[in-house]
């Protein structure tokens, strides 16, 4: 009976902070997001219930076109990220030596620690008209006239690409690394070549890493804010930019809540289609520890 | 070695490997670089090495140790990154507990919501907490005309909007060290006549004790990169990053902010250096 009191006692001590986490930081926050979102502002401090704002988004289009090019970009840049990630996680779990393997990630970790907003400084020191490759080049002798690579969608997607890679070298190199090399020889025993053993063996094992890394990078491209402004310039339409448009600079907060709740969503329907085309849970995948 | 590829390819793919490792490092050279460089402006020609940018204390060439607008960010920024890991390790803790001990109801449905904050856009949190402490301040006000000032934009906002998500990563670093940890020392330290309490105290959290470390290490460097939730929360007492990115939109960029890169990029590599030592601590883990 004591064993079973003390039992029940320590679940509940241990459960508050985490109910307290998220019910008061997460659920009631996205509740209230959503409250506002459909309140429509009819007079000074006067609201009404209605779906003005949702209206407002989809009448205008260049808040959808947005939203629009933020998601193809976001899942451009997501495969882009697991095109040029994929070899060096397989690198690193499979090909490179024990010491130099530890060496590589650890070399891979290291901008992670960086903020975006030091990473898009580098970027801007580098492709700006006089930043260092336009000045090289033309010391060089390749170009007579200065360079500007900065402030297009190619620079934007590069500088995104590197943002977020890390986020989908790590998950793959821990599942590749959990995969007997035995499997692959088996399949060149079998008579496979390069690609079918890729095809048929490596790229299935490696799915619940491909898929996490896949949902991370894309929420992170999605969600970002500064890589975008800084490299695409004034006129990058990201959505996040028009978010904060609506919060800080007009004030809307009604219409800015609307565009969260339309970006949560937009998202989520993403990851939630993926999951399903993949035959993969969240379970599976980003919460697997 | 899985694969026996032909010489050529396997090249090919060293060269990539090396072109992609290039690819990383050079804009965390080019902001490292222009720190060092005896110029009003962070670009080419290299004019000459100088430790100006870091201990200068007149104009024009102010340094960063001399700039009381980014020493004050830098403090903000410590002073918020601290209580971040404090509090997310003390509820990753927790959850560790919660989820690997304990059994209860609906266990897979609360463990997908304890996930569910990395998947949430930090632009989306940062709004949705600012909206829901703004309403409750704003309620307060008018009702009881109680001034909740904790509740406006500030450092407790801040800290509440970055301890949001940390949270999930520290509950998943230290989940993971709780999970391979063997129930059979607890068994033995009760069966030796131990109380709850002291095999707690002496055995179960000296072992986690290294991942705890390491994830208030990770949670103190995203803190103190964050700026997604951050800018949505920040008050007057703004941290490093929203005070560099003003710096970087009213004067552009200039060299302190190079200086400034470098310091941040050292500190976390070090800070990260320790996170890989205390976690590889002894053999039998």
């Amino acid at each position: 009976m004591m064993q079973n009191d003390i039992k029940r006692l320590s679940l509940i001590l241990l459960f508050a902070p985490f109910a307290l986490w998220i019910v008061l930081l997460i659920i009631l926050p996205h509740l209230g997001m959503f409250y506002i979102s459909v309140q429509e502002k009819v007079g000074p401090r006067m609201y009404e219930f209605g779906l003005g704002n949702y209206i407002n988004f989809f009448a205008e289009p260049i808040y959808w076109n947005t939203l629009i090019r933020t998601g193809s970009m976001s899942l451009l840049v997501t495969a882009l990220a697991l095109l040029l990630g994929f070899p060096i996680a397989y690198y690193i779990a499979k090909i490179a030596g024990n010491r130099t393997r530890g060496a590589l990630f650890l070399m891979c970790l290291i901008p992670l620690w960086v903020s975006d907003l030091i990473r898009a400084f580098g970027w801007i020191l580098l492709l700006r008209e006089t930043g260092i490759i336009s000045s090289s080049l033309q010391w060089a002798g390749l170009i007579n006239t200065p360079i500007e690579f900065l402030y297009n969608d190619a620079t934007v997607i590069v500088g995104l690409v590197y943002t977020v890679i890390l986020f989908m070298i790590v998950p793959l190199v821990s599942t590749l690394d959990g995969m007997d090399d035995s499997m692959i020889e088996a399949g060149y025993n079998l008579g496979g070549n390069g690609p079918t053993v890729l095809r048929r063996i490596i790229i299935p094992y490696a799915m619940p890493g491909i898929v996490s890394g896949c949902i991370v990078v894309f929420m992170l491209t999605a969600g970002s804010y500064l890589t975008p402004i800084l490299l695409g310039g004034k006129n990058s339409s990201w959505f996040t930019e028009q978010i904060y448009d609506q919060f800080i600079t007009r004030y809307n907060w009604e219409a800015g809540a609307a565009f969260g709740f339309l970006l949560l969503a937009f998202t989520s329907l993403v990851i939630w289609g993926g999951l399903k085309l993949s035959g993969q849970t969240l379970n599976s995948t980003v919460a697997r520890s | 070695m899985a694969i026996k590829p032909n010489t050529a390819f396997l090249t090919s793919y060293r060269l990539y490997v090396f072109a992609f490792f290039l690819f990383l490092a050079a804009p965390l050279v080019a902001a490292g670089m222009f720190a060092f460089n005896d110029s009003l402006f962070p670009s080419l020609p290299w004019q000459g090495f100088t430790l100006d940018w870091f201990f200068n204390d007149t104009e024009p060439k102010l340094g960063m140790f001399h700039d009381r607008r980014l020493l004050r960010g830098l403090y903000y920024s410590f002073v918020i990154a601290s209580f971040v890991s404090l509090l997310s390790v003390f509820v990753g803790t927790c959850n560790a507990f919660l989820f690997v001990r304990c059994k209860f109801p609906a266990k897979d449905f609360f463990y997908i919501m304890m996930v569910l904050p990395l998947v949430i856009p930090g632009v989306i949190l940062g709004i949705s907490i600012l909206l829901l402490a703004s309403n409750i301040a704003n309620g307060a006000e008018e009702a009881l005309s109680l001034d909740l000032d904790f509740l406006r934009p500030g450092i407790i906002l801040v800290v509440l909007g970055q301890f949001s998500f940390i949270t999930t990563i520290t509950s998943l670093v230290i989940i993971a060290r709780l999970k391979k940890f063997d129930e059979s020392m607890e068994e033995a330290a009760f069966n030796l006549g131990a109380s709850r309490v002291r095999v707690l105290r002496t055995i179960t959290l000296p072992y986690l004790f290294p991942a705890m470390a390491a994830a208030g290490i990770v949670a103190f460097l995203v803190s103190f990169e964050n700026f997604n939730t951050t800018l949505f929360l920040v008050g007057s007492e703004a941290p490093l990053t929203i005070t560099m990115y003003d710096r970087m939109a009213k004067v552009g960029s200039t060299p302190v902010l190079n200086a400034v890169s470098f310091f941040l990029m050292v500190g976390s590599a070090l800070l990260a250096l320790v996170s890989i030592l205390v976690q590889r601590d002894k053999p039998q883990t």
